[in-house]
């Protein structure tokens, strides 16, 4: 059945939620503390622990998928609900703060490379 | 006619949603000759609804101010968006990502702190003094999810959100751009050095359309680690980041 594959996403979406709470009450944090991050890593070992146990059928994976794919989309609907006016005065920033930390990370790239090969 | 549309908000956005999508492919086909990719296409058309409907109604939810188009708000809340990249997570598995070895976690560890790191900076340069506003900015750095997924979570303005996915899309159009011309520069021909470099960029969009455009058959190991970064990100930015930073800003 598609609706468990979907019903195992929405699981882990909640009890990544749950730990990202509990997380930021005991870290005094007003905030869920990385909720997304948890329900990720659950969803990752459940879904590696039902294929070792045969248990996910390619029916129920479609049910998990077809968020995935959904996943550009609703980031599209969420750009188009965000205030962008009000954010348009200081677009210097985002123009900054995309392009600076790419560079970066690109001139860094064949460092760390050399050091994954070294090791293997 | 508006009620109608009111009603029925959800399924209204959804097939807004998808005509912008389709037409967004089809400029990045034709327009752009597949340089910029169609998703960073489409989210570039999204911020512009949302800056057409700040425009036309004076009030902050972007699009969804609009009567007829209330039910964005819906689709592009927090939940739907949660939960989508949630489900992102069933393509990368842990042994796939260890096979790529030291290089792959350092470079995905080293990917989100670097990008924090100069976000922070630049936000700080460019006058913002409060934890939460620097944090989201510098999230953005790191992806264009992971800024308001930060942002989300701290509670930070709408503006400095909209920074942050600006910031975000940015990078994705920078790094679908600029891989195929560095590609020989950054020595980018191997399955290793894919994974190191869609660790250390983390945007998942630029990363498979750069790797496509340079070599099809590295696009699944940079996606592996890519698909892990923002997982990394969201767990990181609004947690140990933002404790850090809080610890110098207020």
């Amino acid at each position: 059945m598609l609706v468990y594959g979907v019903a195992i996403l929405a699981g882990c979406f909640v009890a990544g939620q749950l730990i990202g709470e509990v997380l930021g009450r005991i870290l005094h944090i007003d905030a869920n503390v990385g909720g997304v991050g948890f329900a990720m890593m659950l969803l990752i070992i459940i879904n590696q622990w039902m294929h070792r146990m045969k248990w996910m059928t390619p029916e129920m994976e479609s049910g998990v998928n077809f968020w995935n794919k959904m996943y550009i989309p609703v980031i599209v609907a969420m750009s188009a609900i965000q205030n962008v006016k009000a954010a348009f005065s200081s677009g210097f920033v985002a123009i900054l703060a995309g392009i600076v930390p790419t560079v970066i990370c690109f001139l860094m790239i064949p460092m760390i490379a050399r050091i994954g090969k070294t090791k293997a | 006619m508006v009620d109608l549309l009111i009603k029925n908000g959800l399924i209204v956005a959804l097939l807004v949603t998808g005509a912008v999508v389709y037409l967004s492919y089809r400029l990045s086909d034709k327009l752009f000759l597949r340089r910029v990719p169609g998703s960073a296409v489409a989210i570039f058309v999204g911020l512009v609804m949302a800056y057409a409907g700040g425009s036309l109604t004076g009030g902050s939810h972007g699009i969804a101010d609009i009567a007829g188009l209330s039910g964005f708000a819906v689709l592009g809340g927090s939940m739907f968006r949660d939960f989508a990249i949630v489900s992102t997570a069933m393509g990368a598995s842990f042994p796939e990502v260890r096979k790529s070895g030291l290089a792959g976690m350092l470079s995905l560890l080293l990917g989100v702190v670097v990008a924090f790191v100069s976000g922070a900076i630049v936000a700080v340069t460019m006058g913002y003094t409060d934890a939460k506003s620097i944090t989201t900015i510098a999230g953005g750095a790191c992806s264009f999810i992971v800024g308001p997924v930060t942002g989300g979570a701290l509670g930070a303005t709408s503006e400095v959100i909209t920074i942050s996915i600006a910031a975000g899309v940015f990078k994705s159009i920078l790094v679908t751009i600029g891989t195929p011309l560095v590609a020989r520069t950054i020595g980018l021909d191997n399955p290793q050095t894919a994974m190191v470099y869609g660790g250390m960029m983390g945007t998942t969009s630029g990363v498979a359309a750069g790797l496509a455009a340079t070599d099809p058959r590295l696009v699944p190991y940079g996606a592996i680690t890519a698909t892990f970064y923002t997982g990394l990100g969201c767990l990181l930015c609004p947690s140990i980041f933002y404790f850090l930073v809080s610890l110098f800003f207020e």
